[in-house]
């Protein structure tokens, strides 16, 4: 274990700034591509579903 | 098993919605396994002290930057030698995520050049190709959405990720064909790690997510591809 106490643990031995900074960023970067493309997806699906009602209409 | 009935968009479509979720479980099992290494087991680093903990994502996202492209450029050519839709889907579907490790890989290390070289930036051989990669994933995104029609686009986009692809062995190669401010690889297939071994499973397993993320995020955006494309056909408006 490196860390005595939480404190400790988010200080990073005062690189707190650089090494949260390349993990908080890259987290929100995954995630918002995951969010991203699945509504891609989503809405894709929706409007061909749309699309093919009207088709048959 | 004849695997080439899944090169038709159609057959591929379901088959990759049922591997979407097993690659993202793999990718958040591994993720946690490797950042509770990374943190909790791996001690601190002599010269560097904590700040090294960013290689943890930096060099996965720097290796998928790579890898990403070769494997774009590789299904690129296939649609372009063969005529076949899918795998030109596939390169389509794979450039945001590759640009994604790609920024991640420079964000990442600029923060950890700050405190190490104390310098954010300098225009060394890595730094500048691996900028170049951004710049031909980025490339080859606008070119495709400049271009009405699909199959234009991806013969348009294969051409400029097949030439793009000799800037993929002068990233690597880069700290050794020139003086670099970035440090040799630690990491090889031909010499033994020079790097403590928890240190080393730390990045391998993160690695390892990296990869299965970058397979399921490039597998949704295929489906969304494929149906953006296929809309007017009979399969589509039977899902």
């Amino acid at each position: 274990m490196n860390w005595g106490s939480i404190g400790e643990f988010f200080a990073m031995g005062g690189y707190g700034w650089y090494v949260w900074g390349s993990y908080a960023v890259t987290i929100v970067l995954i995630a918002a591509e995951l969010v991203l493309v699945a509504a891609r997806h989503r809405n894709t699906l929706r409007l061909t579903k749309n699309g093919s009602q009207a088709n048959r209409r | 098993m004849n695997w080439f009935r899944y090169s038709s968009p159609q057959t591929f479509y379901p088959l990759a919605g049922k591997m979407v979720p097993w690659f993202l479980a793999a990718a958040a099992v591994l993720a946690v396994y490797g950042l509770y290494v990374g943190f909790f087991v791996a001690p601190t680093d002599f010269q560097q002290g904590e700040s090294y903990r960013i290689i943890f994502i930096h060099v996965p996202a720097a290796w998928m930057s790579m890898f990403i492209y070769v494997v774009m450029a590789f299904w690129a050519g296939i649609g372009l030698a063969f005529n076949t839709r899918l795998s030109s889907m596939m390169a389509t579907a794979l450039a945001p995520t590759g640009a994604l490790m790609t920024f991640i890989a420079l964000w990442t290390g600029s923060l950890w050049g700050r405190p190490t070289w104390g310098t954010w930036w300098v225009w060394d051989a890595r730094l500048t190709s691996e900028l170049i990669l951004l710049f031909l994933y980025f490339g080859f995104m606008s070119l495709q959405a400049a271009i009405d029609e699909p199959r234009r686009a991806d013969k348009a986009g294969a051409v400029l990720a097949l030439v793009g692809v000799v800037n993929v062995p002068i990233i690597y190669f880069s700290v050794q064909w020139w003086n670099t401010l970035h440090q040799g690889a630690s990491v090889s297939l031909t010499k033994s790690p020079t790097m403590a071994a928890t240190m080393l499973t730390g990045m391998l397993v993160m690695a390892l997510a990296f990869w299965m993320y970058s397979i399921a995020a490039s597998l949704i955006r295929v489906r969304a591809i494929i149906l953006e494309r296929e809309r007017n056909s009979d399969w589509v408006k039977t899902l």
